[in-house]
């Protein structure tokens, strides 16, 4: 363990509240966001987020630094709300293998056919988005959360732990407990979708 | 150019560009990626479109949690304390 990391954690252990407070006011956000991608409402999904503190106030005692303590934080919160989903009749995210079906980037009618001179090249290549005020529009905010919300669920945590609430790829998939590999495949299917939600709006 | 040095298609390029933002890549793809975006209007918009989706993606962060949530999480703590 980090020595600053140790210290959170004896303090924790210790009963610290003003410790706790502050976890809370650090990873409480994306415990929820991540929780509500699991459950079916906002109220189940605080439900988790408070059933999870509990679990780690719990386990701190037991905590061996093996992983960081976000990570160990995440995967509690993640396996409870799993049994919690699964409870309520949802299926479970990442029980699928993520498989070569197919399942493009961009529309292959956007690019050129095999029998013309530049095969696989853009026929219908994408252009700018202009002006940032634009981008920045709580429209456009709109779509890409949206578009999220449209993804399936294995897809739609990845790209929550990773582009929303900052996870590194590392800490995303040892959270989630599945393979770099699968981690990098669910989050480039998450990001090419919400780019294309992004470019049918802004195009 | 020799055959088993083909320029990367655009087809290609938009199914490897988050292993390429992610630095997954292999340096001799990487070059291979790199040499093509200076050639392609398209794809140079598209790796620009993939880093704003990133961007905007990252401004639904919200900083707190709602304060009645907090509180019952104090008030457990407490709990569990005593």
């Amino acid at each position: 363990m980090q020595p600053v990391e140790t210290s959170v954690v004896d303090a924790l252990r210790d009963g610290d509240e003003e410790t706790f407070r502050r976890l809370v006011k650090e990873y409480g956000p994306s415990m929820l966001r991540v929780a509500r991608m699991y459950v079916s409402s906002r109220a189940v999904a605080e439900e988790v987020v408070q059933e999870a503190w509990l679990a780690v106030v719990n386990g701190i005692g037991a905590f061996e630094g093996r992983s960081s303590l976000k990570t160990w934080i995440f995967r509690i919160l993640t396996n409870i709300a799993k049994t919690r989903g699964q409870r309520e009749g949802r299926s479970i995210p990442f029980s699928a293998v993520v498989g070569d079906e197919s399942e493009p980037a961009v529309d292959p009618e956007r690019f050129l056919g095999e029998d013309s001179r530049f095969p696989g090249h853009w026929a219908a290549p994408p252009r700018g988005w202009g002006p940032e005020d634009r981008l920045l529009a709580a429209e456009t905010m709109a779509v890409v959360e949206d578009a999220i919300a449209a993804l399936p669920a294995s897809q739609a945590i990845v790209i929550t732990m990773r582009d929303v609430e900052g996870f590194d790829a590392e800490e995303a998939r040892n959270a989630l407990d599945i393979s770099e590999t699968n981690q990098r495949v669910l989050l480039h299917r998450a990001r090419s979708k919400v780019r294309q939600a992004l470019e049918d709006y802004l195009g | 150019m020799k055959l088993f040095r083909r320029d990367m298609a655009c087809r290609e390029l938009v199914e490897v560009i988050t292993d390429y933002l992610e630095g997954t890549m292999p340096a001799r793809d990487r070059r291979r990626l790199e040499r093509h975006l200076t050639a392609c209007d398209g794809c140079t918009a598209y790796l620009e479109q993939m880093r704003e989706t990133i961007s905007l993606t990252g401004r639904l962060r919200e900083k707190d949690v709602p304060p009645e949530l907090e509180d019952r999480l104090l008030a457990a703590f407490r709990g569990w304390k005593s």
